[in-house]
């Protein structure tokens, strides 16, 4: 199985994404570079955190301009599996690939800090490996997290079991507290209709190892292993 | 194309009628206003090092793992595996009271491409700064310069893609004026790939590559060389504007066209610019440089030669390519969608030749003008009394908290029987020089790149080396009270606690970086202060074996002729052999026993040969596995360390202690005083412990155990603080925040 990572000019996390893949999956991971047109070959697909394009204009914004972004489109319709992970979400929510958009942090500051997770499904190729309800720890570091959407978009999401992660305390509530950027719903990760592509403003490409605090990072690539082997 | 240079114009570009003297000598005729301004820039305090480069010659610079001492853009040392480290810290302190914000995100971004421009990937930034008090007539500025500041380092290092892993902050009146921004980065690579800043091959195309060229920054470097008045708004054009963005392609292109083999030299443009580094590459290699300025890829039009050659815009480097590979050079620019454009050619006549439209309009030997700075031996004179009265040293945490709790610690020591302990320590956490920086740090991408292994608030910061099962550690230090009050005193403290904060975390030191930040060198004092620091620096670096590789002085931090404190600022880089030895400040688990470990003698006084026993001792219980947990003592003194040690982690929530503190002064001083030369480490093995200590000459204390949900405090069979440890914290974490809000605890 070949993971690919996507490198768009200003993302930093790419070689997290490819250390962390590597390390969990010890499958083959390979740099795609924006300007490329084509993702024949890929069985899953990382689009890494970072500030694409320095988040002028807004995150993720121009990203979605890139000639690789309509190849990992026709790749996420035809079923193949697509993470973004930070700023890599806001690529997927500015490219439509994934519903609402992400706004800049309640609180106006970039914040990074270790917080917990809530799994809310497990019915995803992302989460497969966790019990639903299952507590994460793992870091964010992000300015523009602030995930919001219509009323009926969060109906449809909630309804159709598409909310991935939500940002809880330390006891599991989903809390104003536990809220590190004012999304709505404490959603920290969602997927779309197909639930073949998530985005998550969370760091599982931080927190692989226990010497960088956490390795429950580990269960969402190895829920992405599972479900490909599956297929 | 001469001109008569005026009084006035010498004065404008701080060139004194000595030097301009000088200037006539080596070219032999009167310079006209581009070369002027030329040697201007390449002769000011920033650039030249005119009046420290006499006593820096007295720093240890050379030992067995430095591959690069000062000289270069970092300074690089060897920790096997084939790999190098580079490293190095530098200020940015009057654009960043200026301008706040620009002023530090671009200290960030050219302490950065120092680093890379040697072909190191960064894979950490530091930084220390100080302001001033946030209470009080000057409180609400000095917020604002904190916050611009901090937003500043946050944008340009989180963009860029490197952990911010640590640093210092304090807090005093004297840089209420003139807040400090010392940046520090450090970059790893293959040692058999350095590349350094010399333009070599007679022949040789010089490319340009980066941002286009504006007038931003003109006179930068003259700026940082002087005072600040009434003025200072007005000076706001002369600072640049950061583009990370651009920077992190920059970095990506750089290491890309070195892997491939196409740079023969490269320096980054920061001070003085394009003036800089052409004439210091072609110095270098004992060369010349023809610039052809009609080929520097300019943002404005009409630009002169003279706001070409001196314009400070960042986000630019100069190469050096060999003739037959440029165009695969240009290839990789292009893949990253950066502007590069051949501007010159290397000659082999040792002049740097600047032209316009086919005209000649600069001349000026590379050499003289990189390396013949006038030097001076300005007069020293030590001051009449200290700066600060004696008492302070004891309590420096105090420096610029409020007035009534330095009242309350100064009642205290002179009857200390009578004091409120409980009410003293919530007093010295919330004090701004020790309350919780987690709101500065939470601004700061401290884990991208995967490899922070303890990040900001313990003793030192530790990056694992990817690849192999080594670390870094690495800390800051600046006790600018100590140094204040006897400043050769100060910085042996200074780098003895920075070695100490080191071997804390389970490395060994190995070699510094400095930021000398001073007052005006034309006050005699001033420069007493700059000789007492370098020598002092010189006698502990010696004592650790920890060269120092380089670093910048930062002199003129005066506002309305008020020099700051002597505030050397030490970068301690230290190797972790094994992920294994790395250690925290923080107690672990419940039962584990606290012990002291401290000379004979309580004196403020520091004894290296003591500290080296103690750094040793440690090192060795650490590798033999004794220690759950180690914290330096510093500002504070027990009482502080033992609730850091007790406050929350990652890990685990709050937890607390029963200590015994042992009687050898007086409560007060015993609890809160500030004495070199003592860590607070816990442990499953104390009596064992006890013993190795004892053979070191050293004295440990059993002073109690981790447990329970407060921290009590026993002084004399008496509970001196008897405080709930979530309580404490909370103080500690809300101080901050709470004082950026005008919402001070105490005042």
């Amino acid at each position: 199985m070949k993971f690919g990572v996507v490198v768009f000019p200003g993302v930093n996390c790419d070689r997290d994404c490819r250390d962390a893949v590597t390390a969990v999956t010890g499958q083959p991971v390979e740099f795609i570079w924006h300007q490329e047109t084509s993702v024949e070959g890929f069985d899953a697909l990382v689009l890494p955190g970072g500030f694409s394009y320095g988040d002028y204009l807004r995150p993720g914004a121009i990203a979605r301009f890139s000639p690789v972004m309509a190849a990992i489109g026709a790749f996420a319709r035809r079923g193949g599996l697509v993470i973004g992970i930070c700023n890599g979400f806001q690529m997927l929510t500015e490219a439509g690939l994934l519903p609402g958009a992400l706004l800049k942090n309640a609180g106006t500051k970039y914040v990074c800090r270790y917080l917990h997770l809530r799994a809310e499904s497990s019915e995803t190729p992302f989460t497969c490996a966790m019990e639903k309800g299952r507590l994460l720890h793992m870091p964010i570091g992000h300015g523009d997290g602030n995930y919001q959407a219509d009323r009926e978009t969060l109906g449809r999401l909630e309804d159709a079991d598409r909310i991935a992660f939500r940002y809880v305390d330390g006891d599991g509530r989903a809390t104003a507290e536990a809220n590190p950027n004012g999304s709505v719903s404490n959603i920290a990760g969602i997927v779309n209709e197909g639930r073949n592509v998530m985005g998550m403003m969370p760091h599982p490409d931080r927190s692989f190892d226990r010497i960088l605090g956490s390795e429950d990072g580990r269960l969402v690539f190895q829920s992405m292993i599972g479900a490909l082997s599956r297929v | 194309m001469n001109a008569v240079i005026t009084d006035a114009e010498l004065e404008q570009h701080g060139v004194t009628r000595d030097e301009y003297a000088r200037i006539v000598g080596i070219l032999g005729r009167e310079p006209n206003r581009t070369e002027l301004g030329i040697f201007s820039v390449m002769w000011s305090e920033h650039c030249s090092y005119k009046s420290s480069r006499v006593h820096l010659r007295r720093l240890p610079t050379e030992g067995p793992a430095v591959l690069q001492g000062p000289g270069e853009n970092a300074g690089i040392i060897d920790i096997g595996d084939g790999l190098a480290v580079a490293f190095k810290i530098e200020s940015h302190n009057h654009p960043s009271y200026i301008e706040p914000f620009q002023g530090a995100a671009t200290g960030v971004g050219g302490i950065l491409r120092d680093i890379f421009t040697m072909g190191a990937r960064p894979i950490a930034a530091m930084n220390s700064l100080r302001f001033g008090p946030l209470h009080g007539d000057l409180g609400g500025p000095n917020r604002r310069i904190l916050e611009g500041v901090v937003g500043g380092i946050a944008h340009y290092g989180n963009c860029f893609g490197v952990p911010t892993v640590g640093g210092e902050v304090g807090f005093a009146e004297c840089y209420s004026q003139n807040p400090l921004v010392n940046a520090f980065a450090l970059g790893v690579f293959e040692k058999d790939r350095i590349f350094f800043g010399k333009a070599a091959g007679v022949g040789n195309p010089v490319i340009y590559v980066g941002a286009k060229t504006g007038r931003d920054g003109i006179h930068g470097a003259t700026m940082a060389s002087a005072g600040f008045g009434e003025d200072a708004g007005a000076k706001r054009p002369n600072v640049q504007i950061g583009d990370p963005f651009m920077e992190k392609l920059l970095l990506e292109a750089c290491l890309d066209a070195m892997e491939k083999g196409l740079v023969v030299g490269i320096q980054d443009m920061g001070a003085a610019g394009l003036t800089c580094s052409s004439c210091e590459m072609g110095a270098r290699a004992g060369t010349g440089i023809t610039l052809e300025l009609d080929a520097v890829p300019q943002r404005e039009s009409g630009m002169t030669p003279y706001e070409i050659m001196l314009s400070e815009s960042q986000e630019r480097m100069l190469l050096v390519a060999s003739a037959s590979r440029a165009d695969a050079l240009f290839d990789v620019f292009r893949k990253w969608g950066l502007d590069a454009a051949q501007v010159g050619e290397v000659t082999g006549d040792g002049l740097l030749r600047v032209r316009l439209s086919g005209e000649s309009v600069a001349e000026v030997p590379n050499g003289p003008l990189a390396d013949e700075a006038p030097l001076y031996e300005r007069p020293a004179v030590p001051p009449s009394k200290p700066r600060i009265d004696g008492w302070l040293p004891l309590y420096s945490f105090l420096d610029g908290a409020p007035g009534s709790t330095y009242e309350s610690f100064r009642e205290a020591d002179a009857n200390p029987g009578a004091a409120d302990y409980d009410a003293l320590m919530l007093r010295a956490v919330a004090s701004p020089n020790l309350a919780s920086r987690r709101w500065i740090w939470e601004q700061y991408d401290h884990m991208v790149q995967s490899s922070t292994v303890v990040g900001p608030g313990s003793d030192a910061a530790v990056v694992r080396i990817k690849g192999t099962g080594k670390a870094l550690a690495m800390v800051l230090d600046g006790p600018s009270v100590h140094v204040a009050r006897n400043p050769r005193e100060g910085a042996r403290k200074a780098v003895a606690e920075a070695c100490r904060n080191l071997v804390c975390s389970g490395a060994r030191p190995v070699a510094a970086t400095n930021c000398l930040n001073f007052g005006n060198p034309e006050h005699p004092e001033v420069m007493w202060q700059f000789g007492e620091v370098v020598d002092g620096l010189a006698e502990a670096c010696s004592v650790f074996g920890t060269p120092i590789t380089g670093g910048n002085v930062s002199f003129y931090n005066e506002t309305f002729r008020e020099d700051i404190y002597p505030t050397p600022v030490l970068g301690l880089v230290g190797l972790i052999e094994d992920l294994s030895l790395v250690t925290t400040a923080s107690f672990r688990d419940e039962g584990d026993a606290v012990v002291l470990i401290e000379p004979g003698s309580r004196v403020e006084h520091i004894d290296l040969e003591e500290e080296r026993a103690l750094q040793n001792l440690l090192a060795t219980l650490i590798r033999d596995g004794l220690i759950r947990s180690a914290h330096d003592l510093s500002e504070g003194g027990l009482a502080v360390a033992a609730a850091e040690s007790c406050f929350s982690t990652l890990h685990r929530r709050p937890v607390g202690a029963r200590l015994h503190v042992p009687s050898r002064l007086e409560v007060c001083r015993d609890l809160f005083g500030e004495f070199p030369t003592r860590v607070l480490v816990s442990t499953r093995q104390p009596g064992a412990l006890i013993e190795r200590a004892a053979r070191a000459g050293l004295l440990g204390h059993r002073l109690g155990a981790v447990g329970g949900q407060r921290l009590v405090l026993e002084y004399e069979g008496v509970r001196a603080v008897d405080l709930d440890i979530a309580d404490l914290e909370r103080v500690w974490a809300d101080a901050l925040p709470g004082a950026l809000n005008g919402r001070p605890l105490f005042d």
